[in-house]
């Protein structure tokens, strides 16, 4: 009798047979696997699994308990709405990466040790970018090195932060992280915050995920940055920079939605803005803001899906995706409309849906911890996001001005899978009891007050308002903004000389530590890694480097000899922290 | 009947019923504001009926017209073709 079984490993090793499978029974293998993986959920019991010893070091690949489990089942159930929804997508490749995807990332939400997360965070990383590549033509390719580079860089940081910390604590299982300002803290909590798109971190976020496929987006909006949300709560709870950190980003996602012309650009900087709920959550640490952080983080989920999907419905029939291109689609799309319309709803925390009964859960316990300004920048984001993605969005998308195109309703799954979401995210705001159960916390409050109730419907039809009245000054215009990722695609220049100079200088001191402290044995296995990274490590840093340094004769000419540096000097950090860990516990 | 009521938004007909419709909500909304208990608030404007609808509508304008100042002379927003 097999004690525990890792829902991650179920996609993992349900991706194998995908390409064998045709027709029927691959769509009935697309959605038996996340089946079983919720039922797999809905038996698991709280407790350590899978604790084996690595090479003296102590590795948990299931810890399971009341945190994991939440996020374990809108993981689950959001697979299985992902899947219904790209059912008609025929080859398997795209299925294979959003299942490895899947996978990892319930993965991470199951590790209990700095090792097993440190291997989902990576696989995580390039099963999504897949899904960008997938999309096919130069905007798609060219974002998708850059959100490799961004997430490569990531793991990079997080890697030499947890050998800092295993060197400092002598432990790798994964928990609340002390000694702030330490570089290990610094350097994890920063990994950290480039998956939870925190600005100036966002922009690999907001450059890549339009660029995606349609079905792919849907997956990308929901497990990266919550993925990172969730790792925040087990190991960052109460750190004070991230309630300022988070209440600035609920704003800087508004302020861009407001210049936006691409529909699920503008998407996704409210994922920035709803993600800042949850980092103020985590930031204020207290029991009813970590509830609330993780009851919104299973809320956006669903919801965030569900508008991914009524935006990618519109792209599938029409093909275009520019505000300024469409207008007037609901005479022949009502069907998209009204479930779009539900997912508009519940982020903007209408009463009865979803987002009423986790975002105020944020706001209440920032309030409750006495926090006035942040409190108003949340309930002013809150105004933004009804004003988007309630409004702006699904006027010039639908209705405003007619584009002149009559497409059809989206194909039966993708209406399938929005429908089940819609349904998910009225149920939540109808019945959130069964959602405050699965919380880590006991909770003690109730959303649906008289105050609470006509306050917010004060809010939202008063932004109403403002939007009827000022409807000109928001019309879509045919531009882009700039945003952080200016610095890695113009800013290549500085980039480029920042790699000639200091680091190969750095790299050239780091290998004469290495040879002197690293171990015989070490050497010869480091010689066959490196091998296998000058083919693999130069394969992606040329694509990388190919995407960002798009003009200028003179960097060109840099660049050959410029990736062989940057190679050589990523693979000598990754020799000398090996080498750190092997003195450590290797003897 | 879904058709229905999203045809009620889009179609140019009944823009005259949409905005009485969208008068009477706000009349409503800001009404029951004032009728509600208020013994809770951790907040002075807890305390103040229409705060929110205030709060909500200046809110929008701030963000609308903050967010266009930043976009034009910002220099944020640029022409499609930026970066090649």
């Amino acid at each position: 009798m097999v004690e525990w079984i890792h829902p991650g490993l179920l996609f993992v090793f349900g991706a194998v047979p995908i390409p064998f499978l045709r027709g029927p029974a691959r769509q009935a293998w697309l959605i038996g696997i996340p089946l079983l993986a919720i039922a797999d959920v809905a038996s698991m019991t709280p407790g350590n699994y899978g604790a084996f010893d690595f090479a003296g070091v102590e590795l948990l690949i299931g810890k399971v308990d009341k945190l994991s489990l939440v996020f374990a089942w809108v993981f689950t159930i959001m697979s299985l709405i992902g899947s219904v929804y790209a059912l008609h997508v025929k080859g398997p490749e795209q299925h294979v990466a959003a299942y490895l995807y899947m996978g990892s990332a319930l993965g991470v939400v199951f590790a209990g040790d700095w090792f097993t997360l440190l291997v989902s965070w990576e696989i995580m990383a390039f099963a999504s970018a897949y899904l960008i590549f997938a999309a096919g033509g130069k905007a798609a390719i060219a974002a998708g090195f850059r959100y490799l580079m961004v997430h490569v860089t990531g793991g990079v940081l997080l890697f030499g932060g947890i050998v800092l910390l295993g060197l400092e604590t002598g432990s790798f299982l994964i928990g609340p992280l002390a000694g702030e300002g330490g570089l290990a803290f610094v350097l994890i909590l920063v990994a950290f915050i480039i998956n939870a798109a925190v600005p100036p971190l966002n922009a690999w976020l907001t450059d890549a995920y339009p660029e995606a496929t349609v079905t792919g987006a849907v997956f990308l909006s929901a497990f990266t940055t919550k993925t990172a949300v969730y790792v925040l709560i087990r190991t960052f709870p109460g750190t004070e920079a991230l309630v300022w950190l988070g209440a600035m980003m609920a704003i800087y996602g508004v302020v861009y939605a407001v210049l936006e012309n691409d529909c699920r650009r503008l998407l996704a900087y409210h994922i920035v803005s709803q993600v800042g709920y949850m980092v103020v959550g985590v930031g204020i640490g207290t029991e009813m803001a970590l509830n609330g952080t993780a009851s919104h983080a299973f809320a956006h989920i669903i919801y965030k899906g569900l508008l991914f999907m009524g935006a990618g419905a519109v792209i599938h029939m029409t093909g275009r995706h520019k505000l300024t291109e469409l207008g007037g689609l609901y005479r022949t799309m009502p069907l998209t409309v009204a479930l779009y319309m539900v997912g508009a709803f519940a982020i903007s925390a209408f009463p009865f849906f979803s987002g009423f009964v986790s975002k105020s859960m944020v706001i209440a316990a920032a309030a409750g911890d006495n926090r006035a300004a942040v409190t108003l920048m949340l309930t002013l984001a809150s105004s933004g996001t009804f004003l988007h993605t309630g409004l702006k969005l699904p006027y010039y998308m639908f209705f405003g001005k007619d584009c002149g195109l009559r497409p059809k309703e989206p194909p039966r799954n993708m209406l399938a899978a929005m429908g089940i979401a819609a349904v998910l995210c009225i149920g939540i705001g109808l019945f959130p009891g069964p959602l405050y159960a699965l919380l880590p916390h006991p909770v003690d409050f109730e959303p649906y007050t008289g105050a609470h109730v006509t306050g917010s419907l004060g809010i939202l039809f008063f932004t109403l308002l403002g939007f009827v009245v000022y409807l000109k000054a928001l019309d879509p215009e045919p531009t882009i903004s700039l945003d952080t990722d200016w610095f890695y695609r113009r800013g290549a220049r500085a980039f480029m000389w920042f790699a000639e100079k200091p680091v190969a200088v750095w790299e050239g001191a780091l290998s004469g530590i290495s040879d002197s402290v690293i171990l015989r044995y070490l050497h010869a296995s480091a010689r066959g890694g490196l091998r296998v990274d000058l083919n693999v490590v130069d394969a992606i840093v040329n694509g990388v480097a190919r995407s960002v340094l798009s003009s200028g004769s003179l960097v060109r000419r840099l660049q050959t000899g410029v990736v062989t540096h940057y190679a050589a000097a990523m693979i000598g950090g990754v020799l000398a922290a090996i080498a750190v860990y092997s003195v450590a516990w290797g003897g | 009947m879904i058709g229905r009521v999203v045809n009620f938004f889009g179609d140019a007909a009944h823009a005259k019923a949409r905005r009485r419709l969208l008068w009477a909500t706000l009349v409503v909304v800001l009404a029951a504001d004032f009728l509600v208990n208020r013994d809770h608030g951790d907040f002075f404007w807890d305390f103040i009926p229409g705060w929110a609808a205030a709060f909500g509508f200046v809110s929008c304008i701030a963000i609308i017209f903050a967010s266009k100042l930043l976009g034009k002379q910002g220099r944020v927003m640029r022409d499609e073709d930026y970066y090649g």
